[in-house]
């Protein structure tokens, strides 16, 4: 069984949902871990939650990349551990330096909670490989998802083909239209360069619970369970 | 001990909305003349140290490491003798 570790900081506030999401609908196993703590007990997969870390105070992220357990995950994502980033936690990644780019706020400035279109734009990846369709509908929520990075390093996310969702319509169309925060490229979700760690502002633990009407986000947790279970043997 | 400020700027280059709602609000009170209005941080602390040299590398790697990203800011900062107290 696969056991995920999901960092808890003092502001978290989706970690009891990617708990739920991981134990009751997808059936694996998983601990919180606080993060005072170094120890990663273990865990097979990394899930930094969505949230607003020590208050999002200075930038978003840009304290708890600093906590202990964080050390621990930068050492565990080097060695190849899988790592997941959702929202806060793709804010927190992005600060860490294990995925390139910043988030400023979002152009409207406005806090932005809805469904959203996702275009699949690379499905052989860790988090991807069991996505039956082109585009996810998962819901966001954020207030800095508008994301940004130099040109070299956008071409080099292109050519490595790091991005993995972008904003779209509902029938994967991507233009400015369908990009709800000003985002670059409509860049909604990204891996580094090694495919091990992926960041993404929607909220894929939001969206996998049949009752609430919407389980694209088990698509995700699906494709890590097949890459774990492949690799295993 | 001295007392350091800094202040860390938005690259011209990114887009400050902030700035761009605040400017907005300077129109509504009839401020015709301002543009370009941008937001940024104010930072003051102490340093304990008298050896100039390590203050202003503390100050440095605090405001490059932890109170400034480098990927969309600028930082600037100025720092002054105080008495301990």
């Amino acid at each position: 069984m696969i056991k995920y570790g999901i960092l808890v900081f003092p502001g978290s506030n989706c970690d009891h949902d990617a708990f739920y999401a991981v134990t009751k609908n997808m059936g694996n196993d998983a601990v919180f871990l606080w993060h005072k703590n170094t120890d990663l007990e273990d865990s097979d997969v990394i899930i930094l939650p969505g949230g607003f870390s020590y208050g999002d105070y200075l930038r978003t992220g840009s304290i708890a990349r600093f906590s202990p357990i964080m050390n621990s995950v930068i050492d565990f994502a080097r060695k190849g551990g899988i790592v997941v980033g959702i929202c806060n936690g793709f804010q927190i990644l992005l600060e860490a330096g294990l995925l390139p780019g910043v988030m400023l706020k979002n152009e409207s400035l406005k806090f932005i909670c809805k469904d959203v279109y996702l275009k699949v734009e690379n499905k052989n990846t860790i988090f991807t490989n069991s996505i039956s369709k082109d585009v996810l509908k998962i819901p966001i929520a954020h207030a800095e998802g508008n994301y940004f990075t130099d040109e070299k390093t956008l071409n080099e996310l292109i050519e490595n083909n790091q991005i993995v969702f972008k904003y779209s319509s509902p029938q994967g169309e991507i233009s400015e239209e369908f990009n709800p925060n000003g985002s670059l490229h409509n860049i909604a979700g990204l891996i580094n360069k090694e495919g091990n760690v992926l960041g993404m502002m929607p909220h894929p633990e939001r969206s996998c619970e049949p009752l609430l009407g919407n389980t694209d986000g088990s698509f995700i947790f699906e494709s890590i369970q097949k890459s774990l279970t492949t690799v295993r043997g | 001990m001295y007392k350091a400020v800094v202040i860390v700027k938005r690259r011209p280059t990114i887009l400050d909305p902030e700035g761009k709602a605040v400017e907005q609000g300077a129109r509504l009170l009839g401020f015709n003349n301002v543009s370009g209005t941008r937001i940024g941080k104010y930072i003051e602390f102490y340093v304990n140290s008298d050896d100039v040299e390590a203050v202003k590398k503390e100050i440095e790697e605090y405001a490059g490491k932890l109170l400034s990203n480098p990927i969309m800011e600028d930082f600037e900062y100025s720092f002054e003798k105080v008495e301990n107290d």
